[in-house]
């Protein structure tokens, strides 16, 4: 994570889809822009916080036989520029073992785990996994939280904490309201770095969440923006543009 | 998995959801809680179960099938009650905690479309919106109850995603209630989810046991044998299990759908055949392939057509207490054509499941006392039962 002061444009990107031997060049494309932080996505089945953009990335990727062995096995093999998160859900990692989950991502050059559907409570056995790899775990603040559970999460997770922009799925966008009271709330119970994600897309929402938050989370538009523009490479130059465009965001 | 987590079963259950949710599953569970001592809520529970849902349910003897089958065979009868299965009993309590919740909108999904039009029903009664999700395929197989759905004020939401049945509708409605959790209750159909819902669900659901038990002793002076039910998420078995789960002489055994056999992959026998991991917010047992992606189910019976179970069944299928087997569409086709020949009793084809376990030869000992939940009428089901058995 970049030090206080600098904000941070953390990007996700859903392995396999686009296919996943193109994972290595889109994540190199997507540093070459400007990203300071890459997310990962691990497909799942039944993903519940995700909104229809992510869901049917998610089943593009399957359907080409994407598996976390596959997935862990491409990372390992990338120098990429940039440190990466791995993001999903928890029972791939479950039926993979939670142990020999972490070691994995620790070498397939995977720095911290975000994991949709687990909460402080039940991520003792995860974070006994976790910690003896040196993974961070980042977990979800919501503006739902009360301020009890939000020191909860904030000390519970190590790298920053991910401020979830609206009481909802991801790529639904509204206004940042929601998220200015969480981030402001957020402030006076930790001094971890905080990010907000779910439903940015626009420079402008970029612009605007940048101004109060260290880091801002673009994924579903990255997402759809893949999928119809990468093409194979043909189209890297167009991604690399619009990712120096919400770079350029964050910086005022 | 042990953790600091409430609502355990053993090493299953838990809350497996986005942080989104958290508060109002605490809400919930206090509010809950709260109703459940509070005794105006409850005389108002007792009295609507009486008057509306027409509790308590009878239990009927069947001569006919006990003849053909060699065992003596009772049935709790939750095919009478309102709207047609044991699913009012949840959904009218869910409905009224949410009332008292100050929830002004209700969501939920239903597979068979029991569930969608208990909950529907309560709705109505109460006065309140209601929105339900149902994966296409159902909608389809479950015309019947589509339409009830609506004729009841409901609004119905066709889910397209992933297989297009109960497990699809279960993430839609999640998804909902992720961008709804302040102003409205989800009110989950099974004893499955995250923490409070199997054990909410389990209390409002056990009324059928409970009566059922006092039934039993009344007329024949002592325990069944056994007492059977049909398995899908797995609120009717619970509902019967728990007021039996004290007398061990009491064999329990629930049904799941073994689909096209257990062999053939195309089935939903999550407990026979799953093994554990976290779906829906629950850690319990699940269909799952190596890598840990839920499978796709299949089950003639649409209630049961679901890769998940509620955490009580993984903690009872791992202590021995209950018995989980599988009957096949072809065995739950000819129970339920049987049963409707042998005792003008037609059961919703989850049901059948239950009554195929009275046909299996040699699961129970000879002269036997079972005990059986017909936990559903089978009127939705004669679309496909006309096809099936070329009416």
């Amino acid at each position: 994570m970049k030090t206080r002061g600098e904000r941070a444009l953390i990007l996700f990107v859903t392995a396999g889809d686009p296919s996943l031997e193109e994972l290595p060049g889109i994540i190199g494309a997507l540093a070459e822009g400007g990203a300071d932080v890459v997310e990962v996505g691990i497909p799942f089945s039944d993903p519940i916080a995700d909104g229809p953009t992510i869901q049917a990335s998610s089943q593009r990727a399957l359907d080409r036989g994407v598996t976390p062995p596959g997935i862990l096995q491409t990372l390992g093999a990338v120098k990429a520029d940039v440190p990466l998160v791995a993001m999903g859900y928890l029972n791939p990692m479950l039926r993979l073992g939670l142990g020999k989950s972490a070691q994995e991502l620790k070498a397939a050059g995977v720095s911290g785990v975000i994991v949709s559907d687990l909460i402080p409570e039940e991520a003792g056995p995860w974070q006994e996994a976790a910690r003896p790899e040196g993974l961070a775990t980042i977990f979800l603040a919501a503006p739902t939280s009360t301020d009890a559970r939000l020191v909860r999460v904030a000390e519970a997770s190590s790298g920053f904490v991910y401020a979830v922009s609206r009481t909802g799925v991801t790529g639904d966008a509204r206004g940042p309201e929601e998220a200015l009271l969480l981030v402001d709330r957020l402030r006076s119970l930790t001094d971890l770095p905080i990010c907000v994600g779910f439903g940015v897309s626009e420079p402008q929402h970029v612009r605007s969440v940048a101004e109060f938050a260290d880091g801002v989370v673009i994924g579903s538009a990255l997402v759809t923006l893949l999928a119809e523009k990468w093409h194979g490479g043909a189209g890297r130059e167009q991604i690399v543009a619009q990712v120096q465009a919400w770079k350029a965001a964050t910086l005022g | 998995m042990p953790t600091q987590s409430p609502g355990r079963f053993g090493a299953y259950g838990g809350r497996f959801v986005p942080e989104t949710l958290v508060h109002a599953l605490d809400e919930l569970e206090a509010a809950f809680n709260a109703a459940w001592d509070d005794p105006g809520f409850r005389r108002e529970l007792d009295d609507l179960l009486r008057d509306v849902v027409g509790r308590p349910t009878p239990l009927t003897e069947t001569p006919r099938l006990s003849a053909e089958t060699g065992l003596t065979v009772s049935v709790k009868r939750e095919d009478l009650a309102h709207t047609g299965s044991h699913k009012i009993n949840n959904a009218l309590g869910q409905c009224l905690l949410a009332r008292r919740m100050g929830k002004v909108r209700i969501i939920a999904e239903t597979g068979a479309g029991q569930h969608g039009v208990a909950t529907a029903t309560a709705c109505a009664m109460l006065g309140l919106p209601c929105e339900v999700y149902m994966g296409e395929e159902d909608c389809a197989r479950q015309q019947l109850n589509l339409f009830r759905m609506k004729l009841l004020g409901a609004q119905v939401h066709p889910v397209g995603s992933g297989t297009k049945t109960l497990k699809d509708a279960l993430n839609e409605a999640l998804r909902d209630w992720v961008s709804s959790v302040r102003t409205t209750h989800y009110v989950i159909g099974s004893v499955a989810g995250p923490h409070p819902y199997p054990t909410l669900v389990r209390e409002l659901q056990r009324v059928v046991g409970d009566e059922a038990r006092g039934q039993y002793l009344d007329r024949h002076g002592r325990l069944p044998d056994a007492a059977v039910a049909c398995v899908g998420g797995g609120s009717n078995a619970i509902g019967l299990f728990t007021a039996f789960l004290g007398d061990t002489s009491v064999e329990l055994v629930g049904v799941e759908a073994a689909g096209l056999g257990l062999a053939s992959g195309r089935h939903a026998a999550t407990l026979v055949a799953g093994s554990p991991g976290v779906l829906h917010g629950a850690h319990s047992y699940l269909l799952q392939d190596e890598h840990g992606q839920v499978l796709a189910t299949h089950s003639v019976s649409a209630g049961l057509d679901y890769p998940g179970v509620g955490p009580e069944h993984a903690q009872l299928k791992d202590s021995g207490r209950v018995r989980y087997i599988a009957a096949t569409d072809e065995e739950a086709l000819d129970a339920f054509q049987r049963v409707s020949e042998l005792e003008g009793l037609i059961p919703a084809f989850e049901s059948a499941h239950a009554f195929a376990a009275v046909f299996r030869g040699g699961l129970f000992a000879k002269g036997a006392r079972v005990l059986v939940n017909m936990s559903g009428r089978g009127d939705k089901d004669m679309d496909v039962a006309a096809r099936l058995l070329h009416f």
